[in-house]
């Protein structure tokens, strides 16, 4: 946190997105470069890149993170799991030099926001997935790291079962109806 | 966003979607579906929140030193481009493959009125867009591999279910189907194959080499 701003949640790095977003605040952005950019690099060094291409792109996802601030919802995910899509899309034009199709970029414009309680409450539910994850028989959570990590063919992943989703997908499922109404 | 999809993605797809190990034509058969059912959307960023979970629990590797100055040299300091919502015919990430809208596409006949695209991607599978003119059939058809079919517009019915906008059939090896568009109005597909598609009837079989099906 940076002092002398005002602390608008609770959920981790939502405030310093917001003000990279409307103010390109570049102190805000250290912090954040601080946390994931070493996070995003073992990650992909984790998923097969060479220690000095994962720095490259590493670097490149922080660049993203800057430039689509204003696509993260915090009542659809967490700031870390919004990185790790940019990492994981970064992965796939790196490895395999595939494009990635995403979905069409959904947003809640510069006149609405999604609500303070949403992004609270998404917060607790990632919270909750983690430790749901970290609960998981062993070779079990193995399983699904692989898988993350790019080393199980979609064949392979299909063996996968029993995701421990709770009720995160009806937090987004919400969080996605009251944004098709603010988009009307 | 349609509401009324009844045909859904399956949860293995989401899953090895949400991974990155999807051939690039199934991602983007997955892609135009979350851009229309909100259901598997929700599902799809669950699943992206296993990633965030794992990348928050690593042990970082330490950045070169410089690393934070030579991304901060990179950073603009304009605003973010504003949000541009541009609806077209088709979802956006079909518009992007074929750079531009359903005027844009490049059509070519594929005998009896059906009519097909072929799309750029990576060669582990293909993806095409298939035009099935109201009330015609797509020529019987079977794929060594798993096929997964979007309906962008209009309808179609094969031997298992009648799929309309937003719905995806989800077919695997060896199934011989002969989609038929409704009556009403042309059918407008997202089809993806890991294997080529083989005809069944000899004609359209002889044609293969030539209209690279």
């Amino acid at each position: 946190m940076v002092a002398g701003t005002e602390k608008t949640t609770d959920a981790p790095w939502v405030a310093e997105m917001r003000r990279i977003r409307d103010d390109r605040d570049r102190a805000a952005f250290a912090a954040l470069f601080g946390h994931f950019a070493p996070r995003v690099k073992a990650f992909l060094v984790k998923s097969g890149a060479e220690p000095s291409v994962a720095e490259d792109c590493a670097q490149d996802v922080m660049v993203t993170v800057w430039r689509k601030a204003h696509l993260f919802d915090p009542s659809r995910a967490s700031v870390a799991t919004w990185v790790f899509t940019i990492a994981r899309n970064r992965r796939i034009d790196l490895l395999r030099r595939d494009r990635r199709p995403e979905p069409e970029d959904l947003t809640w414009g510069p006149s609405h926001e999604p609500d303070q309680s949403e992004v609270v409450e998404m917060n607790q539910e990632t919270e909750r997935l983690g430790a749901a994850i970290a609960s998981l028989p062993e070779k079990q959570r193995v399983l699904i790291e692989k898988a993350f990590y790019g080393d199980l063919s979609h064949r392979e992943i299909a063996d996968i079962t029993g995701l421990p989703l709770g009720t995160i997908k009806s937090r987004i499922r919400l969080a996605l109806d009251r944004l098709r109404h603010a988009m009307r | 966003m349609n509401s009324e999809v009844r045909h859904h993605l399956s949860e293995e797809l989401l899953t090895a979607y949400a991974a990155g190990a999807l051939p690039e034509a199934f991602a983007l058969v997955v892609a135009t579906h979350l851009s229309m059912c909100d259901e598997c959307r929700a599902m799809a960023e669950s699943l992206d929140g296993i990633g965030g979970t794992l990348i928050e629990g690593l042990d970082g590797a330490a950045m070169d030193a410089g690393a934070l100055e030579a991304v901060m040299a990179r950073l603009d300091d304009a605003p973010a481009a504003p949000i541009r919502v541009d609806r077209g015919v088709l979802p956006a990430p079909v518009r992007a493959y074929i750079g531009g809208d359903l005027d844009a596409v490049k059509w070519k006949p594929v005998g009896m009125g059906v009519k097909q695209a072929v799309l750029k991607t990576s060669d582990s599978a293909s993806a095409r867009l298939l035009y099935i003119p109201a009330g015609a059939a797509m020529p019987e058809h079977s794929h060594r591999g798993m096929e997964l079919t979007l309906v962008l517009q209009g309808a179609f019915e094969d031997d298992s279910d009648r799929f309309g906008p937003g719905d995806v059939e989800i077919a695997d090896d060896e199934v011989d189907h002969t989609p038929v568009a409704d009556v009403g109005a042309d059918c407008i597909c997202l089809a993806a194959t890991e294997g080529r598609l083989r005809f069944k009837s000899w004609i359209p079989r002889l044609a293969q080499p030539f209209i690279g099906i």
